[in-house]
């Protein structure tokens, strides 16, 4: 299966009600699968004129209590970011996937990892944040959408799942996991019709003086909930490294490989990889970040995930970085030879 | 022994608004609050508030509600009614959501055959921002960003959204009424029941009420003299009647 398939699976078994898309490239195969398997379930797939209502739609059902999402590519999802905005004011939880092309602007159609910073940093108006998860195989795609909408709902968030174009287009094997989930809470704040009840109102809008600082208060605080318990970080011939190689999705794989390599060399190097990109695993780092002589950050960006390697270092031991943007994909080759460069003179690199 | 005979309908709050003297918002949340109370849809209705002077309409009607972006009502509807095909969805929107930033999501919305109801309230100005011209603003009239009047050649023509959406195949009724006199009130309240009812029903396909309603503040004008305008300018623009349905 391919990934981009794997995860339209992975939702509906997650229980998605709803599925709302607009075309782009190079996630084009998750409506396609959706348009097919959602009527099949008895649950809804909707096209839409565009990404901006089809994050409206997420809106409108996430609102009524169900399940919904959206995927896309970087530039429908900065069209997204007024709605992603709105869910985080309104605190409706959904799902948003965006298979990462090259930018700025239309770009290319070739992997990146260029909206790390639009992803990790809330995107759209306002002080808010968005749980980002960043799987890097097909098999953790499928096992990331049940997470997400598990902590869209326990958290009442927004989530993003963020790959790229060699994530979505590529076939491995791949097993759902249909195992029960966490126990979340009720969704009593839900549009159902009023009945007997008390009226319930979904908004973000607040003019009282000083009511919406304290609404910015008491998301920070989830925020902060966020942070302690749910950070995901994987480590990888670590524990006798001098060099610490942190990246994320596709750019984790091909570090692993250069990894392998140059231990074959003997080169003392270990990989670090965030799977939750927000929160970053910042304490994780922080912790043995004097264990390493030196971190390389690699990206399929221009450096946006190493400043927060760079956060969390806090200058006790040198950062550095290789990327490539705009759907350059560095090869395992290249990053071996950024690693053997730092062994040779470590101290001149800055 | 005292009999009451008239009251304020269940799905409308006792309170206040925030209104202002001479607006037309306050008769159009009654119509539809009536309606719902006479249908007997409180138990299974949403309604949409917009981004303009009636966003704080949950603060009148007693019924679910949920606040949007600007203009992407129609959108937040169709996600509530795709997934929730028993609930009576509807969404309040003016002329600047709906037929300045919102023209997507209502036209598509109406292609798509939704099945929700619209109610459009029609003050040919962006009433909340302070009187600023909208796609309704009539010719020649003054408005905050048009002093010297709205010029054809320059803003080009007030836009008749009701009958660019009649002539859509997903849309089943289409009604323009005004809230500026009695009678037409009471004609205003049958199209907007008539509206609802039709979804009550399953009709297929979208419906939506246009109402022309007062806005004396950015208009510039007492209360008594928007109305007179609204009955020697107004409606030569957006005549009333029922375009579809």
């Amino acid at each position: 299966m391919c990934g981009n398939e794997a995860l339209a699976e992975a939702a509906i078994i997650a229980g998605l009600d709803a599925y709302f898309g607009y075309p782009i490239t190079p996630q084009n195969e998750i409506p396609a699968y959706m348009s097919k398997r959602m009527p099949e379930e008895g649950r809804v797939f909707l096209q839409c004129e565009s990404e901006l209502a089809a994050i409206n739609m997420v809106f409108g059902a996430s609102a009524t209590g169900k399940r919904a999402m959206t995927t896309s590519s970087s530039p429908g999802i900065s069209l997204m970011q007024e709605g992603i905005s709105y869910l985080a004011g309104a605190e409706l939880p959904s799902v948003i996937v965006n298979i990462m092309r090259g930018g700025p602007g239309l770009g290319n159609i070739a992997p990146s990892q260029g909206d790390y910073f639009q992803a990790t940093r809330g995107g759209g108006h306002g002080d808010y944040r968005t749980i980002v998860l960043a799987p890097s195989s097909v098999q953790e795609l499928a096992d990331c959408m049940p997470l997400a909408f598990d902590l869209a709902d326990q958290y009442r968030t927004p989530v993003l799942v963020i790959a790229d174009g060699v994530l979505g287009q590529m076939m491995e094997p791949v097993t759902f996991n249909k195992k029960p989930r966490r126990k979340l809470p009720p969704k009593n704040w839900a549009l159902t019709g009023a009945g007997d009840r008390k009226q319930n109102i979904v908004r973000s809008l607040w003019l009282k003086e000083g009511v919406v600082e304290q609404h910015n208060y008491d998301l920070q605080a989830k925020y902060k909930e966020i942070e302690k318990n749910e950070v995901l970080c994987e480590q990888y011939e670590v524990d006798d490294a001098e060099i610490a190689v942190v990246a994320y999705g596709i750019a984790a794989r091909i570090v692993r490989g250069a990894v392998n390599k140059a231990r074959q060399e003997g080169i003392k190097v270990g990989w670090i990889r965030p799977i939750t990109l927000w929160p970053f695993p910042m304490e994780q780092i922080r912790k043995v970040a004097e264990d390493f002589k030196i971190f390389l950050t690699v990206e399929l960006s221009c450096g946006q995930m190493v400043e927060d390697v760079k956060l969390a270092v806090a200058g006790k031991v040198p950062v550095l970085f290789y990327g490539r943007p705009g759907g350059g994909v560095p090869t395992i080759e290249q990053v071996l030879e950024k690693i053997r460069q730092l062994t040779l003179r470590p101290e001149n690199v800055v | 022994m005292m009999q009451k005979v008239f009251t304020r309908p269940q799905s409308l709050k006792d309170r206040p608004t925030h209104y202002c003297p001479g607006c037309g918002h306050g008769i159009a949340h009654r119509l539809i609050s009536e309606t719902i109370d006479e249908l007997g849809i409180r138990g299974r209705t949403i309604g949409i508030a917009p981004v303009g002077c009636a966003v704080l309409a949950y603060d009148y009607f007693d019924i679910d509600m949920v606040e949007v972006a600007h203009g992407r009502a129609p959108a937040v509807a169709t996600g509530m009614k795709r997934t929730n095909p028993d609930k009576i969805i509807f969404s309040y929107q003016g002329d600047g959501d709906l037929a300045a930033i919102g023209t997507g999501e209502i036209i598509h919305a109406a292609h798509r055959g939704e099945q929700i109801t619209v109610i459009f309230i029609n003050n040919a100005v962006f009433g909340m921002t302070g009187g600023q011209m909208a796609p309704t603003t009539l010719l020649g009239q003054v408005t905050t960003t048009t002093p010297l009047g709205r010029d054809a050649e320059k803003q080009g023509y007030p836009l008749q959204v009701s009958e660019l959406l009649a002539l859509l195949p997903g849309t089943i009724y289409i009604e323009r009424c005004s809230l500026h006199k009695p009678a037409l009130i009471r004609n205003a309240k049958k199209a907007v029941k008539h509206a609802f009812q039709l979804q009550v029903d399953g009709a297929k396909g979208l419906s939506l009420v246009e109402l022309l309603s007062p806005c004396p503040t950015a208009w510039r004008m007492t209360p008594a003299k928007a109305i007179e305008w609204m009955e020697n300018e107004m409606i030569k623009v957006f005549p009333l009647g029922r375009l579809k349905g």
